[in-house]
């Protein structure tokens, strides 16, 4: 039954210093592939510093779904020495490396699949910036996975619109024509086939099927195609390859974001980039003030003057937040927050990821008020959190937390981000205007309409004092109890409406008494190991971590022989939360804190050790 | 009659008798009364917003939209107030220990990028709620609950601050002149762009400075240019001999919010 984790998939890895456009060049490769109608998962590794050290990007595709890269090497891209140096045991056999030079080992280790190519040389006679030499080993690839360079060139163009077009475009070329001149060959390089390119769809077929056609040097299919993973079905809307961060931005903006406030802390800095980068296409307001402080408290005024915002930070930023995020919930202000998880305590490893902020975050804030916190495996999630949670914070007027990590926001996937569920829902809206207007007044389902400043005939007043109906700060017995039983009302109503939404998402043989849990970006790992595991298993994906869905939770896990707990943090923190919340004891844990992600072989030979 | 507002709550005040407070609550009341009887003000257009400390119950007591936020960050909450509407015009209130002492930080940040917000200082050098200990602005030497021996630290200087970082407003007045302190709060309303106004407001229980300053204030002349950076801060920036109240700095600069909806 088991199969080799690595076949049908076809893995590129670029690897050079910090500043030399590593990062760039993954998502240009990325970018074509998806084009050409290939799954893609993009990582990227990087240390905390702006030049000199060794940056990796791994570009892993198949005609299936792809849930996160492999490490396993088909071609590497070796842009330094240091490159071949580190990467060249993650080398499959047979594996290519271009590189602009090779020392005298390497050459011997690695005989004709060694394979020089003049990339900075290219560069400097075209007069083009150092930078720009990934696109002559951009060009090699294509050539090696046996794209037919002049239709490329199309999407190439679409690819490096606005990074110096010309000289890429040449330089890809070259690339190509210096593989095409050396007739290299190699019978295992090819790219996995894209099986579907039968489809009766015609447009479709013409889009996805430009790799098997012409005289490209295709030479075997490598390519298996899974049957677990379903067919892409578009619906009009085409796939690209966006990380969490943007995808969680994309849903923002489709649920009418207006302002998006933000302090640079990796790894949800992307997210402040791309809603900056996006102003004018979007409207939506970016404001980077100056520290996390000023941006969750000018977040605060924005929303009780009536507009949409939003706020994303490290979970280190997130905990300076503390005492405001409190207030959101007192002040029953609509609050979204992006909190990306990275490996801590304390400043941590900062470009490395962890999930060990599930229970910082369900806790987080002094006293007990409710909140929502969701927590998305993937870009497609990520998307769908963001749109959720802004019409989840207005609908409840409190804070929602949407938990990411590292991997999630910033190494991308082949996604559909689709917004045509997306409701933009602005909850209870006041048109009480006879001057009573009191904002906390107590309702059955605790949620009081809202109105905001600039409205005649109505005081908005808001405070984080406890306080009557009106605004006004009160501290008698009965009416402290009065709106703490206001607040939580919310979450009540919430509760009836928790089986509508998706807050768990099952996977798998649904029939297995083998479960697997799992949360985050964890999801990725897990998904495409069940691709091979040895016996049907169950997979259980918990996406709302507060309030938790205990019903669902434990109709999916009742009855279980085996429930396997797999997290990237030290503590089995959502192993906990399961007990709490359930009285389930998970029966194994597979728990990772390296700040590394799971590898798929490796996690694969723990799972199936478990199973067995 | 038109434009009539009545701007009381139904709150019991609970300053202490006689509190410097209760004169600032006057001011500015009847400032807002005033503008908005003159049509220069639309009351549902007022917010008032307030941090923690003596000065945080001024909201209590104003019948206008209000934002009672938390110790030290009310600065950041007007500024986001005025971003996402404005036509608000967002006045605050903080206090010595708000915006000296803990989030000093906003209040610079805020005149350096001059968001066009009014903030109104109740600088009564400690901290009185919680019953009297330094703040950033108690003389060294001060004896509080906290430094019964004496302050060890230099006190800070606010206005020269203000004007060290861009603010395009900065006055100073005494509570207890209302009339003066009337006249500062309106201009600094009016003006368009970030408006600083430390208001000495000696506290009667813990430290009372009446004596003290009733003896050191004196107006500037009103006639004199408010566009010399250099001068005002030399005017700010005297001993304790004298204390000089009135406008010493009002220039018109491109505000944070005209520019992030010019984009």
């Amino acid at each position: 039954m088991s199969k080799d984790p690595h076949s049908g998939i076809f893995t590129v890895g670029i690897g050079g210093a910090a500043g030399d456009g590593v990062r760039e060049a993954g998502q240009s490769l990325g970018a074509l592939l998806c084009d050409l109608g290939y799954e893609v998962f993009i990582s990227f590794n990087y240390p905390s510093l702006i030049r000199g050290g060794h940056n990796f990007s791994r570009i892993s595709f198949s005609e299936g779904k792809v849930w996160c890269d492999h490490e396993r090497l088909d071609v590497l891209i070796a842009l330094n020495e240091e490159a071949i140096q580190i990467h060249k045991n993650e080398l499959n056999k047979n594996a290519v490396i271009f590189a602009d030079s090779f020392e005298p080992d390497d050459i011997k280790e690695f005989g004709a699949n060694a394979v020089i190519v003049p990339m900075l040389e290219s560069s400097k006679e075209l007069g083009a910036p150092p930078i720009t030499r990934n696109s002559v080993a951009l060009g090699a690839t294509c050539y090696l996975l046996g794209l037919h360079f002049p239709q490329m060139q199309k999407v190439l163009q679409e690819v490096f619109k606005e990074k110096r077009l010309e000289a890429n475009i040449k330089l890809a070329d070259i690339g190509y024509e210096h593989l095409k001149k050396m007739n290299f060959r190699h019978s295992k390089s090819s790219a996995p086939s894209l099986g579907r390119e039968q489809s009766s769809n015609e447009a479709d077929t013409s889009r996805r099927g430009l790799a098997a056609r012409g005289d490209s040097p295709r030479r075997e299919v490598v390519g298996e195609v899974s049957e677990t993973v379903p067919m892409r079905s578009d619906g009009g809307l085409s796939k690209e390859v966006v990380d969490g961060n943007v995808a969680f931005g994309k849903g923002l903006e489709a649920a009418g974001l207006d302002f998006y406030i933000g302090y640079p802390m990796t790894p949800a800095t992307g997210i402040l980039h791309y809603l900056a980068g996006n102003q004018n296409k979007s409207g939506v307001k970016v404001i980077q003030p100056e520290s996390e402080l000023s941006v969750i408290n000018m977040a605060l005024g924005i929303a009780y003057a009536g507009k949409r915002v939003a706020i994303g930070s490290a979970t280190g930023g997130f905990a300076l937040m503390q005492e405001a995020f409190s207030f959101a919930s007192m002040a029953e202000l609509p609050l979204v927050i992006a909190v990306s998880q990275r490996q801590a305590p304390a400043t941590g490893v900062p470009t490395y990821s962890s999930q060990s902020d599930l229970q910082m975050v369900i806790h987080s804030g002094h006293g007990e008020f409710p909140r929502i916190v969701i927590a998305p495996g993937d870009a497609e999630e990520a998307f769908l959190a963001g749109a959720n949670a802004l019409d989840l914070a207005w609908k409840y007027q409190l804070p929602v937390i949407v938990l990411l990590d590292k991997i999630l926001s910033e190494h991308s996937a082949t996604s559909l981000l689709d917004s045509k569920n997306i409701k933009m829902e602005y909850g209870k809206v006041s048109d009480n205007m006879d001057g009573n207007y009191g904002r906390y007044k107590i309702t059955p389902d605790g949620i009081s309409p809202m109105a905001f400043p600039g409205t005649s005939n109505t005081v908005v007043k808001i405070t984080g004092y406890e306080h009557d109906s009106s605004g006004i700060t009160a501290d008698e017995a009965d009416s402290v109890k009065a709106m703490i039983d206001k607040r939580f009302a919310k979450t009540e109503t919430l509760f009836k409406e928790l089986s509508n939404r998706e807050t768990v998402k099952v996977y798998g043989d649904t029939n297995s008494k083998n479960i697997i849990v799992f949360w985050g970006s964890t999801k990725g790992p897990v998904m495409e190991v069940a691709k091979y595991l040895n016996k049907p298993v169950k997979l259980a994906q918990i996406l709302w971590v507060e309030p938790f869905d205990i019903e669902k939770v434990m109709r999916e896990l009742k009855g279980a022989e085996k429930i396997i707990n797999i997290e990237c943090n030290h503590n089995g923190q959502m192993a906990a939360l399961i007990r709490e919340k359930t009285g389930i004891e998970v029966t194994d844990n597979i728990l990772k804190y390296d700040s590394r992600p799971f590898e798929v072989a490796e996690l694969l030979k723990q799972i199936n050790e478990k199973l067995n | 009659m038109k434009n009539s507002i009545n701007l009381t709550t139904k709150s019991k005040i609970t300053w202490c008798p006689g509190c410097p407070n209760s004169q600032i609550l006057v001011a500015l009341r009847q400032v807002i009364e005033d503008m908005v009887k003159d049509n220069r003000l639309k009351i549902e257009n007022v917010v008032m917003a307030a941090g923690i400390g003596c000065h945080g119950k001024i909201t209590d007591y104003l019948n206008t939209n209000s934002f009672t936020g938390l110790h030290g960050r009310v600065i950041p909450a007007m500024t986001g107030i005025k971003c996402a509407n404005p036509n608000l015009t967002v006045i605050g209130s903080c206090g010595d220990g708000d915006a000296y002492s803990e989030g000093l930080e906003h209040l610079i940040h805020a005149a350096r990028r001059n968001s066009d917000i009014k903030i109104f200082i109740h600088d009564n050098q400690l901290f009185a709620l919680t019953t009297g200990q330094a703040s950033a602005r108690s003389p060294k030497g001060f004896k509080g609950k906290s430094t019964p021996f004496g302050s060890i630290e230099e006190p800070f200087n606010p206005l020269l601050a203000m004007l060290a970082v861009g603010a395009t407003f900065v006055a100073r007045t005494y509570a207890g002149d209302i009339q003066g302190t009337k006249r500062v709060i309106q201009a600094a309303v009016i003006h368009k762009g970030f408006s600083f106004v430390d208001i000495i407001q000696p506290c009667i229980t813990f430290f009372d400075t009446i004596d003290f300053f009733k003896e050191r204030i004196f107006w500037i002349d009103e006639k004199e240019p408010v566009n010399d950076l250099k001068k005002a801060m030399e005017l700010v920036n005297r001993d304790n001999d004298k204390v000089p109240l009135g406008i010493f700095y009002n220039v018109e600069k491109a505000t944070f919010e005209g520019q992030i909806h010019n984009i």
